[in-house]
């Protein structure tokens, strides 16, 4: 099974003015696509041609680095525009999720206070998430292409703090993306769906 | 060459330039400021900041310089602001004994040391494109030659590296004691100087440096920026280098 990319949830102005047309053309049509393209071709051959993704992100971890990057990255931001919509953000969650979210995190405030300083603190590229570990919901960082999977847990929302994700709409001001993110784009409906199956 | 409408102000900036606009100020340039105060400073940019354009625009360079540079700066005075004697030693001294300093502060001097340091080398080795030497000579070029056969295959090196640099990060050429060069890679702002290497020119890989005109074509940036390269500037680094007086 080889990698494809997989066309916006959305159309690509659906989510101005938080994150623009133009950056979504270059997120989605150069980078992720520059990922699956490299991706294929370091998989081509390998030990983990035909595998899952997520067996390609867990096997080639820390023994093949190229392709781990852009099968990593593949992984993220799949799941990264399933992860915004239109209107999305705010407090409204499906209910299991908002009760795990405070069991595990304090409060939803918190939980989103401490998830935009994981990405605010990410020094360099990387991304932040919301991840199951344990069968707990817990906030993580991680650089580059990385992501929770290779920490033995399961992701449930996350965010890209690459530069390219934000220097169009936002510049330098990285904490005004994810305050934009946390506030407008979150689809919570996916990341409930996540964490159902990921507590299963 | 730059899209304009990848260029285009956004909102904000648009605001934050009739205000100061008004104030008669420049946004993001400048020295002055809040880093001025602590034991570092943002040291001023060596020409203007369209001095460099088309290679590198205008915006670009008002952020990079008056916005990213200076944060390393006000970080790094932040990070030492209750540890005064180390805040009095040179930077290079600083990056080369991370692991003496406390473990609270390690992570915010080095990435933020290593940013004050990786930009003020950056400033400092480019210059207006078709402005003093446009190549190597004397010591340097018979050592580019000495070391990587030619100046163009010594360019097409650091170029690959720089491309295969998965992130944010650097490339450099490092100048060692006995004057050859090599090119090494870091992440993020680590800086050879935390390995007491010397670094005699080196490139910003962090997407700041060039998404507004280069987008995600990273490797037509890199080819692009030797236009912009000082060669006087490079040639008493190294001469600096050989005389071990070379600091940052
Ligand atoms: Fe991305
Ligand atoms: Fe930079």
């Amino acid at each position: 099974m080889s990698f494809t990319l997989p066309d916006l949830p959305y159309a690509y102005d659906a989510l101005a003015p938080y994150m623009s047309r133009e950056t979504l053309e270059y997120h989605h049509d150069k980078h992720h696509n520059a990922y699956v393209t490299t991706g294929n071709n370091l998989l081509k051959g390998s030990e983990w041609e035909g595998k899952s993704i997520e067996e390609v992100v867990k096997g080639a971890y820390g023994k093949n680095q190229g392709l781990f990057n852009n099968a990593g990255q593949h992984f993220n931001h799949t799941h990264f525009w399933k992860w915004m919509k239109p209107n999305g953000g705010g407090d409204k969650l499906p209910g299991e999720l908002e009760k795990a979210i405070v069991a595990d995190l304090g409060s939803l405030a918190k939980a989103k206070e401490d998830f935009v300083q994981a990405g605010t603190t990410q020094f360099g590229s990387g991304w932040a998430w919301l991840a199951v570990k344990d069968g707990k919901i817990t906030v993580m960082k991680t650089p580059n292409g990385e992501n929770p999977l290779v920490h033995g847990a399961t992701p449930i929302l996350g965010v890209d703090v690459w530069e390219h994700s934000y220097y169009i709409d936002y510049r330098n001001r990285r904490p005004d993306y994810l305050k934009a993110f946390v506030d407008h784009l979150v689809n919570w409906e996916y990341v409930a769906e996540l964490y159902a199956a990921a507590s299963k | 060459m730059p899209a304009s409408t990848t260029a285009r102000p956004t909102l904000f900036e648009r605001y934050t330039s009739l205000v100061a606009s008004a104030l008669g100020l420049e946004p993001g340039t400048g020295t002055a400021g809040g880093s001025a105060r602590g034991a570092f400073t943002l040291p001023p940019l060596p020409y203007a900041t369209s001095a460099l354009a088309p290679v590198i625009d205008t915006r670009t360079m008002e952020l990079h310089h008056g916005k990213h540079h200076r944060a390393y700066v006000d970080k790094l005075d932040a990070a030492l602001k209750n540890h005064r004697s180390l805040a009095a030693k040179p930077l290079h001294t600083l990056l080369e004994s991370l692991d003496t300093l406390p473990a609270a502060i390690r992570k915010a001097v080095r990435d933020n040391g290593g940013g004050h340091a990786n930009h003020s080398m950056l400033w400092e080795i480019m210059g207006p494109p078709g402005e003093g030497s446009q190549a190597p000579t004397g010591a340097l070029a018979e050592a580019i030659a000495k070391s990587f056969g030619s100046l163009d295959k010594m360019k097409a090196a650091v170029e690959a590296e720089g491309a295969g640099q998965f992130g944010s990060g650097w490339v450099f050429v490092l100048v060692a004691p006995d004057g050859g060069l090599s090119i090494e890679t870091r992440p993020n702002q680590d800086s050879p100087l935390m390995d007491g290497k010397r670094p005699l020119l080196g490139n910003d890989l962090w997407e700041h440096a060039y998404y507004l005109t280069y987008e995600n074509r990273r490797a037509d940036y890199l080819k692009a920026w030797w236009a912009v390269v000082n060669w006087d500037a490079v040639a008493r680094r190294y001469d600096a280098a050989r005389a071990g007086t070379l600091t940052v």
